[in-house]
């Protein structure tokens, strides 16, 4: 097996600008549509360049893009942006759910203990 | 049964929740206990655990062999760290595929829920090459149930 390194570090990218709530916001405001850097910061208690910080570390993931629309700095969602961390989700989602559906089967055929015996 | 549902936590956590009509007792139990680990864990259809060992004690060590046919083959071994009984154990995995991938910290919550368990999972994220070979096993998991629904047409 080859190892794709730099899909890998883009992986790696992804994840860490996701496991950040307030740039998940951002990304669920621009599920809606373009926004400019201004109206993406409006909702949230934060100055404009710590935002403005948020929005380079989703861009840098390749998550979201900038343009200008006349005088105004626009943001977008990458279209593709998700794909690549959806299957490694979906999968680790699956195995669970595969196995915890084997094991309703394998609980319906325990007796209800009260007391555990280990 | 509301669905199992799986989230991104902080910067290095997977968070899994699954609910369980079975009492938190019963769920603990299957955890551990090998009979029936054995009946459950092998995550794809096809697979089975020709070996299954748990010393269910702090400290204690497992070993889990999967075993695919020709969709592969791999074991997994670990130690538990905290073991409350029917409410908490905290352990540590890697996967042998067959060099071992880093440990991985895994912590499995029981809590009653009505009259069943809600389980909670919480494991540490995988470096990139785990996921890497975790996607591989599940390419291969993906095929096969490909090739199943494959069947079921053709039939």
């Amino acid at each position: 097996m080859v190892m794709n390194k730099s899909s890998d570090l883009s992986l790696d990218r992804i994840f860490s600008a996701l496991a950040d709530s307030t740039r998940r916001a951002i990304l669920m405001k621009l599920t809606n549509g373009d926004e400019g850097v201004m109206d993406l910061a409006a909702p949230f208690d934060m100055s404009q360049p710590a935002i403005s910080r948020h929005i380079k570390v989703l861009e840098n993931a390749g998550l979201v893009t900038r343009h200008r629309q006349g005088t105004h700095r626009m943001c977008r969602l990458a279209p593709d942006a998700l794909d690549e961390i959806e299957p490694w989700l979906n999968m680790i989602a699956d195995r669970y759910r595969n196995k915890y559906d084997r094991l309703d089967t394998v609980l319906a055929a325990m007796t209800p203990t009260k007391q555990g015996d280990e | 049964m509301p669905p199992l549902q799986l989230t991104l936590e902080g910067d290095t956590d997977v968070l899994v929740t699954r609910k369980f009509t079975a009492t938190p007792e019963n769920v603990y139990r299957a955890h551990l206990d090998p009979e029936l680990i054995c009946q459950w864990m092998a995550a794809w259809p096809g697979w089975t655990m020709p070996v299954c060992e748990t010393d269910s004690r702090e400290g204690g060590a497992f070993r889990f062999e999967f075993d695919g046919g020709e969709e592969g083959a791999f074991t997994t071994t670990g130690e538990y760290i905290t073991l409350t009984p029917s409410s908490l154990i905290v352990h540590v995995e890697r996967m042998h595929m067959p060099d071992p991938a880093p440990d991985s910290h895994v912590r499995t919550t029981f809590e009653a829920s009505g009259t069943g368990t809600l389980l909670t999972l919480k494991m540490s994220l995988p470096d990139a090459e785990s996921r890497q070979g975790m996607m591989d096993m599940g390419a291969a998991d993906g095929m096969e149930l490909s090739y199943a629904k494959l069947d079921e047409i053709m039939s």
